[in-house]
């Protein structure tokens, strides 16, 4: 395995802890009961900026950690989540954010944070689910099914607004106009 | 921001205190896959006392935990009632036989395996709370890096972990900080506004969190380059203790449970005890 880089070291350590504050926020959402996580639109950004190493270790990092203060570890989620960094990162590795953002580029993200929940909600975590806790597949999928469309609708509207804001931000190549 | 209940270490003085976090770490590390593996019942229940005895000497107190034990709580609650909900004779399926005791409406029947099969599940749970508590009540944060590189994980990673628990509280207290910013300039995040309107709003808060920690990832990681973090294919912790005998018999009794628990498990060939069978 390649050795992380120093800033890859750093960016998983704090990206692990936004994603651990933002799973402890809670924002009430129309289902009764559960929360908006906004920490997945988080981990999408710092997948997409920073790739799918950072991307998954932020996942199972700052997952494990909400977890386990908690009500102990749930590993096949948490294995889940830290898929979606790695997913997203890798799907999104060619994008470039850095040198500003177009609506294509918002679309191969979106398409990216799509395959990766749908993966992970639909496949990954029902699977393990099914091997570690033998629960019924009917619960599961249908369980699944219903993360994977709120996390692909906050990672959406939250990660895309974010990308847009992050984009404003840097300073673009090539941004100095010479004067006549 | 509500306040939060986030478990944290407590320091007191115990004989799970005294042992080293990698001994804690390996102990943890075992405990989990043998829950997570067997679906034996009578080794689920010695779990459970084992952990109920551990949880006695770590000298942690009831009300320490209290709020995590009701997050537990309800969380099993729930997932009880919709694997009920959505196969109500799943037990049946599992164990292969039939006791119906009674039944309520339509298909939703209640039969021995079923709830059989709901006890199991939530001693599977059970089991791992306390240990997983404890692990985080009883663990110097300083430590754990310094035990996840004794047990071979790379100290990049190892590093990463221990910088992510050192900015909990710093993003936590930023969080608070912009939250109420936003909140007196009128933009509201609890139920009053429709879902689109919060999802936007949320927006206006992590945007200056996702900046401030990007400039925050740059301050720190200049600041490590320039020590020559990564130079070395080692490094040593300040924060490492050396293993004690205590830690020694820890690891063998980790190392008894998983693999008495296992061969128990796995007798007679399947991972469900099945006492309808016999």
């Amino acid at each position: 395995m390649k050795k992380l880089s120093v800033k890859s070291v750093v960016a998983i350590g704090i990206g692990a802890a936004l994603f651990f504050v933002l799973g402890k926020v809670a924002i009430p959402s129309p289902v009764p009961n559960t929360n908006i996580s906004l920490q997945y639109a988080v981990e999408a950004v710092f997948a997409t900026l920073f790739g799918p190493i950072v991307g998954a270790f932020i996942g199972f990092i700052g997952h494990t950690l909400i977890d386990a203060t908690s009500y102990g570890p749930w590993w096949s989620w948490i294995i889940a989540s830290a898929f979606v960094g790695l997913v997203i990162g890798f799907v999104t590795m060619k994008l470039n954010v850095e040198e500003g953002i177009d609506s294509k580029k918002l679309i191969h993200f979106n398409v990216a944070q799509v395959i990766a929940h749908v993966l992970a909600w639909g496949l990954v975590a029902p699977v393990l689910d099914i091997l570690i806790y033998a629960e019924p597949i009917e619960k599961l999928f249908a369980q699944g099914l219903m993360a994977a469309v709120a996390n692909i609708i906050t990672t959406g509207v939250v990660g895309t607004l974010l990308l847009l804001g992050y984009a404003k931000t840097v300073v673009k190549k090539g941004s100095l106009e010479k004067e006549d | 921001m509500a306040r939060v209940a986030i478990l944290n270490y407590i320091k007191r003085s115990s004989p799970v205190h005294e042992l080293t976090g990698t001994t804690k770490l390996i102990f943890f590390i075992a405990w989990s896959v043998t829950s997570m593996v067997t679906f034996d019942t009578r080794v689920l229940l010695c779990m459970l006392v084992i952990g109920a005895v551990i949880f006695r000497i770590s000298r942690i107190r009831i009300s320490d935990i209290s709020v995590v034990l009701g997050l537990a709580a309800v969380f099993l609650l729930l997932n009880n009632l919709f694997i009920y909900l959505f196969t109500p004779e799943y037990g049946v399926e599992l164990y292969e036989s039939r006791t119906l005791l009674f039944s309520i409406v339509g298909r939703y029947t209640v039969t021995a395996q079923q709830l059989f099969y709901h006890l199991n599940i939530t001693l599977k749970v059970i089991c791992v709370v306390p240990i997983a508590l404890l692990f985080i009540a009883c663990t110097d944060p300083s430590e754990f890096a310094a035990s996840l590189s004794r047990i071979g994980v790379s100290y990049r990673t190892g590093y990463a972990v221990s910088l992510a628990l050192r900015y909990t509280p710093d993003v936590q207290r930023e969080y608070r900080n912009i939250s109420q910013a936003q909140q007196a300039r009128g933009i509201d995040l609890s139920g009053k506004d429709k879902l689109f309107t919060r999802l936007k709003n949320s927006v206006a808060i992590l945007l200056p969190l996702i900046m401030s920690s990007l400039n925050r990832i740059e301050t720190v990681s200049n600041a490590m380059e320039l020590r020559g973090f990564g130079k070395e294919k080692k490094r040593t912790w300040y924060a490492q203790r050396g293993m004690k005998r205590s830690d020694w018999l820890t690891i063998a009794f980790a190392a008894a449970i998983l693999t008495v628990g296992l061969t128990v498990t796995f007798w007679d060939g399947s991972r469900y005890y099945n006492p309808f069978l016999q």
